[in-house]
């Protein structure tokens, strides 16, 4: 079993990837959004936790009916560079109030975590070749934020002693 | 000035051992070069043609005089002992080593000062008015904006991975002096009727490869809404903004893209949900950034000082001096004054550290210990009051910081091209010295007036050379350097770029070209029309035609294209 960081611990990964033309496995899978919408009957029947990954051209509103049914969301980093997931992330969480697993997955590394977990996402899938551990260390890049996200609803002047 | 509390020194500090960590891994082997490049980008480090350059943020142009000296001493121990001053209000060094960058980054912080956000595919350094809190026709501070742009925007978990670079310039006054029309988001302070202030709201405008003017999106956005409004621009923006081509990653292809009512429509749409949430400003908030923007504490008698006029009317040097390079300023006897870093051979924009602790000294003896920097790549003096001109000027020769060309050709804005810049198809350094020796004479610059020559070594125009009155860009044409001339560009509230004169010409023969040009002007100006205007009014036509050397082969290839119609 491979493991992810979630809440900032390195846990064994309970979920499984399914492709789209694989048989379902027993357990909390996460499926293609083109999946999801084509079984989204059998998906929802199985009585197993159901995740849903996203390119990061998707409108998250699109997706809002469904969401209470989710019990994750996977947002995708094609490049690390490619930053359309952090908007999809904060959306999820600050507009659609969704409180399931965010978790990041593709050119996930050490150096985005402190602005992804801002974002919203609370589960990273790290690049194979890098080590968890030493991704820890990310979280406490910064000890405060100057502006709101999805982990912070006001602006740092707002903790200003004397503000 | 805005000074860091505990917050803000927090973060500075805790960026600059984030930062020395990245450099530890990369010099390990641990990051590679592509992940390493948006960090160290975006701690404005460069990998260069010779060696790393260092693009250091002064956030809306303003330095303290303990500022500059430490640019100074970064000069001297970390590089060759001078400084380059950018078109955005930044300071450049071309040759520290990139192992000690951190160590840069570190005493930087000492004084309240970063590298932060200076590039990369993020919201860059804030702009402002160079006149900022001193121009007579201000309706209003941006710097206070700016301050609190410079915060929101910094280490933004949503928008620090954007399909390319965001620019962000404020203007506070009627006269446009911060370009906000070719920015990618230009904010124009205003008064309404009732008194309120807000902002008019610019998007789309921007230089390079497709120069456009940015289009109104909002004639009156309230104060409160400022940074809702920003957010909700740039999320459409990190959402739909082109990724596939770098060419068209920028905002002004989006809003083109889509139009701009569509544009708006869709940014309206996001604010709609966004506008009432924890983002939106805070009186209170605005009022203590305001505080740190207060006017220093001016003399009431400074105008009452008579010995300005006699030194005026004795010193014919002087007067040229007064003329050109001081700005008139809000209260009645003091001046703004330019500091030009446009002396002949000299790279326009650059500083010695010897300089720059002299114009530390003179900002501590005549000017409230402030120095600006303007985006036409000069320093400023603001708040000096007109019985110290006339020492600060002597102070100032004897620095060879008074060349008396403010506003002239001379005043030439200058990317650092070929010489220092991997992205440079040709230099504009030498092509600068070359234009520096032709119109060496005070009296011709004079009377040609008013005139903006700015010249880029590449079509990614950091010498903003679509906007000169006169732009020149560098071109390779089979390795050789040559020089595509533009005429009636402008970045002020005449916003308009310029019309690309004809064949490129090779380097040699750049200044010989602009004299023709400039004989052109001098023959049909009226009274006392500026370049520009003259321009406007004849079109390109006569300037075309008598441009290109007679018989040269640019002159052939231009009548042969003009006898097909194109």
């Amino acid at each position: 079993m491979q493991s992810v960081i979630k809440d900032r611990r390195i846990v064994e990964d309970r979920w499984q990837h399914v492709a789209d033309d694989a048989e379902l496995p027993a357990g909390p899978v996460i499926v293609s959004l083109a999946r999801w919408r084509k079984e989204q009957a059998v998906l929802r029947e199985r009585g197993e936790w159901v995740g849903v990954r996203l390119p990061n051209t998707t409108n998250i509103a699109d997706l809002a009916a469904d969401l209470p049914t989710l019990a994750l969301v996977a947002l995708e980093f094609p490049k690390f560079a490619d930053g359309r997931a952090y908007s999809q992330a904060r959306l999820l969480r600050e507009r659609h109030g969704y409180q399931g697993e965010i978790r990041a997955v593709g050119d996930v590394l050490r150096d985005q975590l402190f602005f992804m977990a801002r974002s919203g996402f609370d589960a990273f899938e790290l690049r194979a070749d890098r080590s968890l551990e030493d991704a820890l260390e990310a979280f406490n890049d910064f000890s405060e934020s100057y502006q709101p996200a999805a982990d912070q609803p006001l602006p740092l002047y707002r903790r200003r002693s004397g503000a | 000035m805005y000074q860091y509390d505990y917050y803000d020194q927090t973060l500075v500090d805790e960026r600059v051992a984030q930062y020395r960590g990245q450099v530890q891994r990369y010099l390990a082997g641990e990051l590679s070069d592509d992940e390493f490049r948006p960090l160290r980008l975006m701690n404005g480090l460069y990998l260069q043609r010779h060696a790393p350059m260092l693009r250091v943020a002064i956030p809306y142009g303003l330095l303290s005089s303990r500022q500059l000296r430490t640019l100074a001493h970064i000069a001297r121990r970390y590089d060759k002992g001078f400084g380059h001053f950018t078109t955005r209000q930044n300071i450049q060094y071309n040759w520290p080593k990139l192992e000690e960058t951190p160590d840069i980054l570190a005493e930087l912080a000492q004084v309240q000062m970063h590298a932060i956000q200076t590039s990369g595919n993020c919201i860059r350094n804030v702009t402002a008015d160079h006149l900022a809190g001193v121009a007579p026709d201000e309706i209003e501070d941006p710097r206070i904006y700016c301050e609190i742009i410079r915060q929101w925007s910094t280490f933004h978990p949503e928008f620090s991975y954007l399909p390319r670079k965001f620019k962000i310039a404020v203007t506070g006054a009627a006269y446009d002096r911060a370009a906000a029309q070719v920015h990618d988001i230009g904010l124009n302070l205003v008064r309404a009727e009732t008194g309120q202030i807000g902002f008019r709201v610019l998007v789309g405008g921007g230089l390079g490869r497709t120069p456009l003017i940015g289009r109104v999106i909002r004639e009156f956005l309230p104060e409160r809404d400022l940074l809702t409004y920003l957010e909700a621009i740039l999320r459409v923006y990190n959402q739909q903004g082109r990724r596939d081509n770098l060419y068209k990653a920028r905002i002004k292809i989006l809003v083109k893209a889509l139009g701009t009512e569509k544009f708006r429509t869709q940014v309206e749409a996001e604010w709609e949900q966004i506008r009432n949430s924890g983002l939106a400003l805070d009186q209170a908030e605005i009022e203590r950034v305001r505080r740190y923007f207060s006017p220093p504490p001016y003399e009431t008698n400074a105008v009452d000082d008579l010995s300005f006029e006699q030194w005026l009317k004795a010193d014919k040097a002087f007067a040229d001096w007064i003329k050109q390079n001081i700005a008139p300023h809000k209260i009645a006897g003091y001046r703004n004054v330019f500091v030009a870093l446009k002396e002949p051979h000299v790279p326009p924009g650059d500083i010695s550290a010897d300089q720059m602790d002299a114009v530390a000294d003179i900002a501590d003896h005549y000017s409230f210990g402030m120095v600006r920097s303007t985006h036409h790549q000069n320093l400023l003096l603001t708040d000096v009051r007109q019985a110290d001109l006339y020492p600060l000027w002597h102070t100032l020769k004897s620095q060879k910081l008074a060349a008396p060309v403010i506003g002239t050709l001379a005043d030439m804005i200058c990317c650092p091209g070929l010489d220092f810049c991997s992205l440079a198809n040709a230099s504009s350094i030498s092509v600068a010295d070359q234009i520096n020796e032709k119109f060496d004479r005070l009296d011709y610059l004079y009377d040609l007036g008013d005139l903006r020559l700015n010249l880029s070594g590449c079509m990614n125009a950091c010498g903003h050379h679509h906007v000169g009155h006169i732009g020149i860009l560098g071109v390779d044409k089979k390795g050789e350097e040559w020089y595509q001339i533009s005429l009636g560009g402008s970045s002020e509230n005449d916003v308009s770029l310029g019309d690309i004169l004809g064949p490129s010409v090779p380097k040699t023969e750049v200044a010989n070209t602009l004299e023709r040009i400039l004989r052109v002007y001098v023959e049909y100006r009226e009274n006392d029309e500026r370049f520009l205007d003259t321009f406007r009014r004849i079109g390109l036509e006569p300037f075309r035609v008598r441009a290109y050397a007679p018989g040269s082969h640019e002159a052939k290839q231009e009548e042969q294209r003009h006898a097909v119609g194109y």
